[in-house]
């Protein structure tokens, strides 16, 4: 797998506390079997009410990869639809000033890494990234720093556990969890529900 | 850190582990899928050639998508077809046992593991449903997982997840006549916020949890997401074993005394060391109703809709965007606020019991002209058991119409959509923006009992005051 150590680019911003994975991508757009379509949905719903407006559909964020927003993003829903949609758009890193859990762990699970700060710092780089969106953003996550051409540097958060398997790309849990087999059989001799007869 | 909760008592058994990463390698007691989240999981072990660990560890079914009038075969909605289609290819190229339409046994994933008692305490369970909260009524460690996640879980039973903290939530007293279980989570999530659990796991404990029946149970930890916390648990009891008792996958014969026996070895101890401990008195909570867009925008129904300087600072733009979208006006009451459709399901409120106290409310009463109401069975037993205790007949007269099975109007994946900006009184859990199928559609969340009342009247009424 891919290390994910730094990501170059423009940022772009979606303003508000507390904007759940159904506004991420609205539960009409599950009707999948599989994540490819979904960047196009992004927002889908916010994006109609913004009437072109929003910022995932104006000209100068067009080629943003890194998203600022604000308290408790993704909350509701683990639909995983939410950070592949965002991934799909584009989006490589996420800097807010906290994440709903589910929402945290789905985005690490394909790569896509979350870092805080706090909402001072958040709503500087929010300013910023409205008044001047082509500002080149340096994502560093193995300085947890992230650097705005010459204007602004500021230090980031993650935790230590999700980051390394960021850096040395071991972000997709699945063949370390499937390498230990005898110790998963080890573990199942000790639960009792799973001897105990059901019929 | 917590010590000798239930949680760590569970977490410790489960363990396989620690991963380079630091995180715990859990072992899964009980996957449970379905239609939504599980086809790219599926696709991801084709393409990497891996096997389902324990087929007989998962289970499935299908409930977002279905439709709740037509169920006939191919269904109307060509997506939904695919995706029934391919949970069907999955499990049975995999071997997984599948509740699929008219098995008797389908319903909404989080009704119908408990009614045939796969969920047992001291279970860890998993699906790809924040929902899956749910499943702590009975003590188990239950959460919500994302499509990688369960990938991981097919290809290896276990998932890598850091140990989260635990917060008990301390409830005492009777609840008045008109509360119910809804309105204590509901006020819970209201006090606590909806990030204020998150990195917890909820411990409900006291006096009003311990009189709930399960299925009260499973409408308070079924909404603990709603609060931030991934898992919410209540600590086995004797009302959690004679549920289990008898049901189709309970632990028979010698067993089941076995199971007993070890169900009581891992509640919390009387001395366990919790990270939190927060208190509410039940007598202090009012049948609650949400005003906003997050489910913690709640008041007690004789209130009135906050006001932003009554806010904490971090809360008043969201309110502020609330007030807008909901328009509805700070400091009026909610009560009076037309309502255009009524919906009484989900995997919140869409129990047996559920659907008992609707009834009561609903007999002898009229749905108001002009509104929508609808009742949707969580699953096919409790449709039929239902049926067999004439509630349909109560519904129907009353002017509600009776439904298929499945999620329905909870997230509008399925035909049962608000048009517009239509107001529902709602059942479910999230009244989040465009939530039940409409951009600009609005959702008020409440108790059944009070969704019925708001039916009948045409408007958000106390439900206490409804006259039989």
């Amino acid at each position: 797998m891919t290390q994910i150590r730094q990501i170059i680019g423009t940022g772009v911003t979606v303003i508000g506390n507390d904007i759940d994975t159904d506004r991420i991508i609205p539960a009409r757009f599950l009707r999948c079997v599989t994540f490819d379509g979904l960047g196009k949905q992004a927002f889908a719903d916010d994006r109609t009410q913004a009437q072109g407006k929003h910022p995932f559909d104006l000209p100068q964020y067009q080629n943003a990869n890194i998203l600022v927003v604000n308290n408790n993003f993704g909350c509701g829903s683990s639909r995983e639809h939410a950070p592949q949609a965002l991934a799909r758009w584009g989006i490589k890193a996420i800097i807010g000033e906290s994440f709903a859990e589910i929402f945290f762990g789905n985005c690490v699970a394909i790569g896509l890494p979350c870092v805080t700060c706090d909402r001072q710092t958040i709503e500087q780089l929010q300013e910023i990234l409205v008044t001047n969106p082509q500002t080149t953003i340096t994502f560093d996550l193995e300085a947890l720093q992230v650097s705005l051409a010459d204007s602004l540097t500021i230090s980031v958060m993650m935790d230590e556990g999700s980051r390394q398997r960021l850096l040395t790309g071991t972000w997709d849990n699945c063949s370390q969890l499937t390498s230990s087999l005898d110790q998963i059989k080890a573990t199942t001799t000790k639960l009792p529900y799973l001897q105990w007869q059901t019929s | 850190m917590s010590k000798g909760t239930l949680f760590d008592k569970v977490w410790d058994l489960h363990t396989v582990g620690t991963l380079p990463s630091g995180q715990t390698q859990l072992f899964i007691g009980l996957h449970l899928i379905h239609e939504v989240t599980s086809p790219q999981a599926f696709a991801m072990l084709r393409e990497r050639n891996l096997k389902v660990l324990f087929p007989e560890r998962t289970v499935a079914t299908v409930d977002h998508i279905v439709p709740t009038e037509n169920q006939a075969r191919p269904f109307a909605d060509v997506l939904a077809e695919e995706m029934i289609q391919a949970l069907e290819q999955s499990t049975k190229d995999y071997g997984i046992r599948f509740y699929n339409v008219g098995s008797g046994s389908q319903g909404i994933v989080h009704v119908i593991a408990p009614e045939q008692g796969l969920t047992q305490p001291g279970m860890t369970v998993a699906c790809g449903d924040s929902h899956t909260s749910t499943h702590g009524a009975f003590g188990a460690i239950a959460f919500g997982i994302g499509t990688s996640q369960v990938r991981d879980v097919l290809a290896s039973q276990t998932l890598a997840l850091s140990k989260l903290k635990v917060r008990k939530i301390e409830v005492n007293g009777k609840l008045p006549p008109g509360v119910y279980a809804k309105d204590v989570i509901l006020h819970i999530i209201r006090k606590l916020g909806v990030k204020g659990g998150v990195g917890y796991a909820y411990e409900y404990a006291g006096s009003t949890f311990a009189a709930m029946s399960m299925e009260e149970r499973m409408t308070v930890c079924n909404m603990s997401i709603e609060g931030g916390a991934r898992c919410g648990y209540v600590n086995p009891d004797e009302t959690t074993f004679a549920y289990l008792k008898g049901r189709d996958f309970a632990p028979k014969g010698a067993d089941w005394d076995k199971a007993v026996e070890w169900w009581r070895s891992i509640v919390s101890d009387a001395d366990a060391v919790y990270d939190d401990v927060v208190t509410f008195d039940a007598a202090e909570i009012e049948p609650t109703v949400t005003w906003g867009i997050t489910p913690g925008q709640g008041m007690g129904v004789s209130e009135t809709i906050p006001t932003t300087e009554t806010l904490p600072e971090s809360d008043r733009a969201i309110a502020q965007e609330a007030y807008k979208y909901m328009q509805l006006t700070p400091g009026k009451p909610i009560l009076g606020t037309k309502v255009d459709v009524c919906f009484i399901g989900s995997c919140t409120n869409g129990r047996i019991s559920d659907l008992r106290e609707a009834a009561k409310v609903a007999q002898g009463q009229q749905v108001a002209a002009g509104v929508k109401a609808f009742v949707v069975p969580g699953s096919e037993r409790v449709k039929q058991e239902a049926e067999a205790e004439g509630l349909d007949k109560i519904f129907v007269q009353s002017g509600f119409e009776w439904r298929e099975p499945g999620c329905s109007m909870c997230l509008a994946m399925n035909p049962d959509k608000l048009q517009g900006d239509q107001i529902s009184a709602s059942s479910s859990n999230r009244n989040f923006k465009g939530r039940q199928g409409s951009s600009t559609g609005r959702t008020l969340l409440m108790s059944p009992a009070m969704v019925v009342a708001a039916a009948v009247k045409g408007e958000v009424y106390d439900v206490r005051k409804l006259s039989s």
